[in-house]
């Protein structure tokens, strides 16, 4: 075999490894559903919804548990929407180069890179303990906005960075003011990109477990909550306390709650990009 | 030869040009730029006149843009940009502290070398200027959008898609959108940096024929690099290089008979 | 008017941006207040060298060390599965596939970060532990084997996306020369664009090693709860993290040794994923000088 045959067949063979890889993550990623439907899908009803938890695999429901995932979704949105965004327009049009805004970007670098499980105890002292909000509603999604600012932050000043120099700077020549630039044109053009990261953010903020059951969110919650400071559970604290259950029957819960899971995070995921593609055809500059 | 050698020279030639306003809009004493430790500018020393269409020529990295942005004080926001001496406008210091850098805007008008529409309505593209400042009177909006577009000659190829989005015009009308949105702040300056480089020729002719409209109300100081083209329309050429004001002089003087051997030699594109 | 306005804002979006740095010296000074507590009680020597941790019982133990390993084994695990995968669609799409198909595949890997970990955990313990037991039948249910290799899964898209940013990002000139001198894609693509995009590489396996080290539900439902020292991926170990949840599932009273406990964990936790962290953001900063 000469040398030019042989280099060709290892391209060849790395070609076919190459496809396998990707789709060895698909593939195993439909497996799992598929095994998650298989097992979920004859537990999902409308009474699954609509029931509280029991001790009865057959008459527990996921009552309390949707309903304190869109607590914390609608909470967490208010709290670090504003917030991270807010941050975003600091870092990108008006912090000075120099030694604060290379704390600030080094700091925010950092943060993405901390455990949400330390966030946890963050929320445990700080949240629960010192502002005395123990176990609520509050505390988790206070605890989940910290979490996930520096994702809403980096994808806010992604957008900003994309909107061109030049649309500012008509701005400035008509007489507005910096926040009247910014709020007029600069934000309106770059909601598409702020709104994705947000909306990608919260998403990951209603599938995370450990922090929430750090900051002291029950496994079981009889009631339904009604005001932010009432106790809560979520969706993957009521999965991870049936998975952790020796019945055949709490696993099919676990599995038919994943499903309710799982398709919140695909729904905000799809939107998520959708938003992206449309407001990238949307503008051309 | 020296700098006062050269301002003597600008002083006499000035006196040349009979059908000129000596009414003097924009003074400038002493300018020197620093970008950090760069030095942008030196001591530049000119008047503008009312009414009239300058020039600012020179190879790039001459500073005349810069020059220009220091106008209206878009340089402020660039980082470690430091200017020494005064602009007058109106006999009004730009630079005083007390000045509202908002208000030097809306009286000094800017259009840039790409056109810039924001990504909204034709409509909404000039009536912002008017909408920032507070107006809200429907009726008046509309008039002033309309009066603008009439200015810029755009009025009758836009008037029935007012509601479209800006992007989707045409480089030339983009261009000319981007000057009824600077008209409808009524400024009484406008400064352009080289509106025309981005456009096609039949573009570049129609916002030239505009200039020729515009100076009968405002005074326009423009950048530009094209300068044969817009010899009929422009009264007064500066000629600058290396952050110096080399020639001030009426553009007739300045192509036919330049006292600066630096001029010539860019004139007749000896180096550029 | 419109310059106090004006005022207020800024001060109002700077105080947004401090808030991170509110959060990190909140962050350090919680862990480091309850860890100070911890110490006054159990000796860092103990803490450091003891190779038993049973705060939970009668006879105590606080080494630290039991859940180092567990944490450290199942990060090699999960690193084992998702290096050579993730590396290789990262070239593969890069190098090698149609734009088209780089276009949807890229998004769609992107999704296997998206599930929660709750869901991966339900995975490692009631699809793969049982599968591997069929080859494995002495391994517990509870394995370090099966919630690495899920955790695996979950990171391939950490290395594979920006992995794939950082070799696409290398200019085409450079690929087209060593086209030019007769070059397959694979010798292409590994003397040349890998190495040019090393720095990317490397970045992005430590976020990925961090993210692992930090991970929690996978290992808490399918690795098990009991800290032990010990590489053998087929019995029940415990992690740091694990160890956190295990406690805080419990009802243990503030002030109480075993709380402290949880705070000695997470900063013991904290410290690695510092150090990781900072030396991928030094890296990729001086990366960015590098090219831009």
């Amino acid at each position: 075999m000469t040398n030019a045959t042989k280099n060709r067949l290892i391209d060849k063979t790395f070609l076919m490894f190459g496809i396998l890889a990707t789709l060895f993550g698909i593939v195993i990623l439909c497996i799992f559903i598929g095994n998650i439907f298989a097992d979920g899908i004859s537990r999902l009803s409308f009474d699954f919804l609509e029931s509280l938890p029991s001790r009865k695999p057959e008459k527990a429901g996921i009552l309390t548990a949707w309903t304190g995932t869109l607590w914390i979704l609608g909470l967490t949105t208010l709290v670090a929407f504003p917030l991270g965004v807010g941050a975003g327009i600091y870092l990108e049009e008006y912090a000075k180069k120099g030694w604060l805004s290379n704390i600030l970007e080094i700091n925010i670098a950092n943060l993405a890179g901390v455990p949400s499980i330390i966030y946890g105890l963050l929320g445990l002292e700080i949240f629960v303990r010192v502002m005395g909000l123990g176990g609520s509603l509050l505390a988790g999604s206070f605890t989940l906005s910290l979490l996930i600012l520096p994702i809403i932050i980096v994808s806010t000043r992604e957008a900003i960075k994309a909107v061109p120099k030049s649309i500012k700077e008509a701005a400035f020549a008509l007489g507005a003011t910096k926040w009247q630039a910014i709020w007029s044109q600069i934000l309106p053009a770059s909601m598409g990109g702020i709104l994705t990261g947000v909306i990608l953010s919260i998403s990951r903020a209603i599938g995370e477990t450990a922090p929430l059951i750090v900051v002291g969110a029950l496994a079981y919650v009889p009631f339904v909550a009604k005001s932010p400071m009432d106790e809560f559970t979520v969706l993957p604290i009521q999965i991870f306390n049936w998975v952790s259950r020796p019945q055949h029957g709490f696993i099919v819960n676990a599995a038919a709650a994943i499903l309710i899971l799982l398709s919140i995070t695909f729904v905000m995921n799809g939107i998520a990009v959708y938003l992206r593609n449309r407001w990238q055809k949307k503008v051309k500059w | 030869m020296t700098t006062t050698d050269i301002k003597e020279n600008n002083k006499a030639s000035i006196t040349e040009i009979d059908n000129l306003s000596k009414n003097i809009k924009i003074e400038a004493r002493n300018i020197d730029v620093f970008y950090s430790e760069f030095k942008a500018l030196k001591d530049i020393n000119m008047n503008i006149y009312e009414n009239s269409v300058t020039a600012f020529i020179g190879p790039s990295g001459c500073g005349k843009s810069t020059f220009l942005r220091c106008l209206n004080r878009m340089n402020d926001y660039i980082d470690g940009f430091k200017m020494k001496g005064e602009i007058l406008i109106d006999n009004k210091k730009i630079y005083w502290k007390n000045v509202v850098v908002e208000e030097l805007r809306k009286q000094v008008g800017m259009v840039f070398q790409k056109p810039n529409p924001f990504p909204k309505s034709i409509f909404d593209n000039v009536a912002y200027g008017i909408r920032i400042q507070g107006v809200k009177d429907k009726k008046f909006i509309e008039e002033r959008v309309e009066l603008s577009l009439k200015q810029v000659a755009l009025w009758d190829e836009v008037k029935d898609n007012l509601k479209k989005g800006a992007l989707a015009l045409s480089g030339g009308q983009q261009q000319r959108l981007c000057i009824a949105r600077t008209l409808a702040v009524e400024p009484s300056v406008i400064l352009m940096d080289e509106p025309t480089s981005a456009l096609d020729p039949i573009s570049t002719a129609k916002i030239e024929e505009l200039l020729f409209e515009l100076k009968k109300q405002y005074t326009i100081v423009i950048v530009t690099n094209n300068m044969k083209q817009t010899a009929r329309i422009i009264d007064m050429t500066t000629f600058y290089y290396m952050g110096e004001l080399i020639e001030y002089d009426s553009t007739k003087n300045i192509f036919t008979k330049p006292k600066q051997e630096k001029t010539q030699n860019y004139i007749t594109g000896r180096f550029g | 008017m419109n310059k106090t306005r004006e005022y207020i804002i800024e001060r109002l979006l700077f105080l947004c941006a401090a808030i991170t740095v509110f959060t990190t010296i909140s962050i350090i000074l919680v862990l480091l207040v309850e860890a100070v507590g911890f110490f006054q009680e159990v000796s860092i020597i103990d803490f450091l060298t003891d190779k038993e941790w049973t705060p939970l019982f009668a006879d105590k133990h606080f080494g630290i060390l039991p859940l180092v390993c567990g944490t450290l084994l199942t990060t090699f695990i999960a690193i084992s599965v998702a290096l050579p995968i993730g590396l290789t669609i990262a070239i593969y799409l890069s190098e090698y596939a149609p734009k088209s198909f780089r276009k949807i595949f890229k998004p769609l890997l992107e999704v296997l970060a998206a599930v929660p970990t709750v869901v991966y955990g339900f995975f490692a313990l009631l699809v793969v532990s049982p599968f591997l037991q069929k080859f494995f039948p002495e391994m517990s249910g509870f394995n370090s084997l099966s919630a690495g290799i899920v955790m695996g899964i979950m990171i391939i898209p950490f290395i594979s996306s920006l992995s794939e940013d950082a070799l696409y990002a290398v200019p085409k000139s450079l690929r087209e020369a060593a086209y030019g001198m007769g070059s397959t894609r694979f010798q292409t693509a590994f003397k040349v664009t890998v190495p040019a995009a090393s720095s990317g590489i490397v970045v992005s396996i430590i976020l990925a090693l961090s993210r692992a080290i930090g991970e929690t539900m996978i290992v808490a439902i399918a690795a098990g709860q009991q800290p032990r020292l010990t590489l053998d991926p087929t019995v029940p170990i415990e992690t740091i993290t694990a160890y956190i949840v295990q406690v805080s599932m419990g009802d243990v009273p503030h002030g109480s040794l075993e709380y402290k406990t949880i705070f000695a964990a997470g900063i013991t936790l904290f410290v690695f994923t510092f150090i990781l962290n900072n030396i991928s953001f030094y890296i990729k900063k001086k990366y960015q000088e590098k090219y831009d």
